[in-house]
């Protein structure tokens, strides 16, 4: 029983992080309709400036620079790619992300090399003892930090004139655009928000137990952001921190659990979140919280 | 067929292009045999996979996994059981058909979840066979070796070996090898493959894949059984990936789960918009791209002085290819959205024009390049 706690409660500290990553992914989408696959490597970038910077400038100055250096790149990104993005599908955007996702995932991989860079956090490999439940520190630090940020977030979602903006566009552009809405400032800002989490979420995704800043990071960020952003529903951000919590608990549960689910194969963790979403996916075709497409044949 | 001042012509180049290819192995060396094989494999998986993304408008990411079925299918059907790993010790030939019918009963198996699902989230959703496609490969060791992976057998067709001897052939004093014969397996398999998806698209079911892909629902009023059809594209597609994987498993001699990852599936997509989407000869031509960029960049980066060896500072090789590779996916997107074939058609175009001619792109086998 006291495993199963343990697995819970890390598998929730986990799905806090992967909430964060899924949350500036599913922000993007709302906005733009543009699926990021850029958005591993925008993490990637986030923690290769964190911890290329963080001898000099200590760990809280280069977390800011990252955040920012992350937003800026972001934004232009999401600028380049809106000059487009009203003449073309979904598919072709996406597949544009792809395009710029090589380009900077080959470039950072390069500079980092063989190197293990780490983010130089405070908390270092530190563990915290509560009830006979060991957490990492890191973990208890990024749960605070994604419970602040996500309700920090919702309620400027709810009671801000660019959360309504945000929500109005992502309803019905046309009329959003009518009513006086920059729909380009809007989605610029989504944008921003989404590198700037994507990089807050890469302090704590490479931090401990993850072993530090590798050229994979991005791919796997991007690995764990996709199952939550579409299991809970690609245009929901409620739907986000659902499924990323979903994804943590599963992965955390199956590598716990691996003794007993061997017949599954070794390293199941890393495919669960897929399988449980496939399995969402079949009972629910735009995810638990997405807005359903009208067209029926 | 508007001018028929240029018909000849046509047949001309094409019988040309045709004999060069059939005489390749007698100049090229082996670099360029095998780098030749991997495009052809590479081709017949871009054909199918613009079928299903730029024909019938299904976004899948998910194709990695179907090449895999085909190639570890045929390791396995073909292979004999030796050491860690089972294999059936089927007559190669007959493993072949076995292995494309896998790939193929594997798109069929996914179709509930194809047939279901639209746009972005058939893609992300086809994502998840890559990773689960990835764990199956690393754990099902009795079949796939696991992560060291297992040989695939020679093709063999009666009594003729696809391999260095047996029987001993020698033209025009040049030494006919493994790969040599399979360059020969490899073309009459991407011709088999180009006509047999020239001729779906020109018949009923390529129009209805095409209504699909505009309008469902429209496509649906016209009589079209949409969700069928969905299915039925994707079945094709697997199988097309899945001879791809078997001529990439004979290229290859030994297949590793590593190959098969998220990379091959955005390598085939990125082929088919490079080339064009829905354009057949635009897929081909955006395989060999894809294919030979990494390798030529590779083979010849000694004489390149702007790429760094291995151990040095600066951009090798690989990564050149890789950017180089980004950056054409950017370009096409942004600047050709028709991709390659949209090239060829707007020279055509401005001959004709040039020429009087009244029948316009008449000749044209893609009636969907504006649509990306």
């Amino acid at each position: 029983m006291n495993q199963f706690f343990t697995l819970l409660v890390n598998g929730l500290s986990l799905g806090c992080i992967d909430a964060l990553i899924a949350l500036g992914f599913v922000i993007v989408f709302k906005a733009t309709r543009v699926v990021n696959f850029a958005y591993g490597s925008l993490l990637l970038l986030g923690a290769y400036v964190v911890g290329s910077t963080h001898e000099s400038l200590g760990f809280a100055g280069a977390a800011l620079l990252g955040v920012a250096v992350t937003a800026v790149l972001a934004v232009l990104l999401g600028v380049v790619l809106l000059r487009r993005a009203r003449l073309a599908d979904p598919g072709t955007l996406a597949i544009l992300t792809l395009g710029i996702d090589i380009l900077l995932a080959t470039e950072l991989t390069r500079r980092i090399g063989t190197d293990l860079l780490t983010t130089g956090d405070p908390w270092g490999a530190d563990v915290v003892s509560l009830a006979g439940i060991q957490v990492p520190q890191t973990r208890v630090a990024a749960a605070v930090v994604a419970v602040v940020l996500v309700t920090g977030f919702l309620a400027v979602v709810k009671f801000t004139d660019w959360g309504i903006a945000l929500r109005a566009s992502a309803e019905k552009p046309a009329t959003a655009a009518l009513m006086g809405i920059r729909l380009s400032r809007v989605a610029a800002s989504a944008w921003a928000l989404a590198g700037a989490l994507a990089a807050t979420a890469a302090l704590f995704f490479t931090a401990f137990p993850s072993p530090g800043i590798s050229g994979t990071v991005g791919q796997a960020a991007l690995a764990a952001a996709v199952p939550a952003a579409v299991l809970g529903g690609l245009d929901s951000t409620t739907g986000a921190l659902v499924g990323g919590l979903a994804v943590g608990v599963t992965a955390t549960f199956a590598a716990g659990y691996q003794d007993q689910l061997a017949f599954l194969g070794r390293g199941f963790g890393t495919v669960a979140p897929y399988v449980v979403m496939l399995l969402v996916l079949l009972a629910r075709p735009s995810g638990l919280f997405g807005s359903k497409e009208i067209a029926r044949v | 067929m508007s001018d028929r001042t240029k018909f000849p012509l046509r047949i001309v180049g094409a019988l040309a292009g045709v004999l060069l290819l059939l005489a390749a192995p007698l100049s090229l060396e082996s670099f360029w045999l095998q780098t030749g094989l991997f495009a052809m494999a590479a081709v017949i998986g871009a054909v199918g996979l613009t079928l299903l993304v730029g024909v019938t408008g299904q976004l899948s990411l998910g194709h990695a996994f179907f090449v895999a079925v085909g190639a570890y299918g045929y390791a396995f059907l073909a292979g004999s059981s030796d050491g860690d790993v089972v294999g059936v010790g089927l007559p190669p030939a007959v493993a072949t058909v076995g292995a494309v019918v896998l790939a193929g009963v594997a798109g069929a198996l996914f179709s509930p979840i194809a047939g279901r699902l639209r746009g972005i989230y058939l893609g992300l959703a086809s994502l998840g066979l890559v990773f689960a496609g990835q764990h199956i490969l690393q754990n099902a060791t009795a079949v796939t070796g696991g992560f060291n992976g297992r040989d695939a057998a020679p093709f063999r067709l009666f009594d003729f070996s696809f391999t260095a001897t047996d029987p001993e052939l020698i033209i025009f004093n040049v030494p006919y090898g493994a790969l040599e014969r399979l360059w020969y397996l490899g073309l009459l398999l991407v011709a088999v493959a180009v006509w047999y998806a020239r001729n779906l698209l020109r018949g009923r079911p390529g129009r209805a894949l095409v209504g699909v892909r505009d309008s469902e629902a429209a496509a649906a009023v016209m009589g079209v059984n949409v969700r069928r059809y969905k299915a039925a594209a994707f079945t094709v597609s697997s199988a097309y990936a899945g001879l791809a994987g078997v001529l990439l498993a004979l290229a290859f001699g030994r297949i590793v789960p590593e190959s098969f990852g998220f990379l091959l599936s955005v390598d085939l997509l990125a082929m088919i918009i490079i080339g064009g989407l829905g354009s057949i000869g635009g897929a081909a031509a955006g395989a060999v791209f894809v294919i030979a960029l990494p390798l030529v960049l590779n083979h010849y980066s000694d004489a390149l002085p702007f790429l760094a060896q291995p151990g040095e500072a600066g951009i090798g090789a690989a990564e050149a290819a890789r950017l180089l590779y980004g950056a054409a996916i950017l370009a096409v997107l942004l600047y050709l959205p028709g991709g390659l074939a949209q090239l060829t058609h707007r020279i055509s175009a401005k001959e004709s024009r040039h020429e009087q001619t009244t029948a316009g792109n008449g000749d044209s086998t893609s009636p969907h390049v504006d649509r990306v």
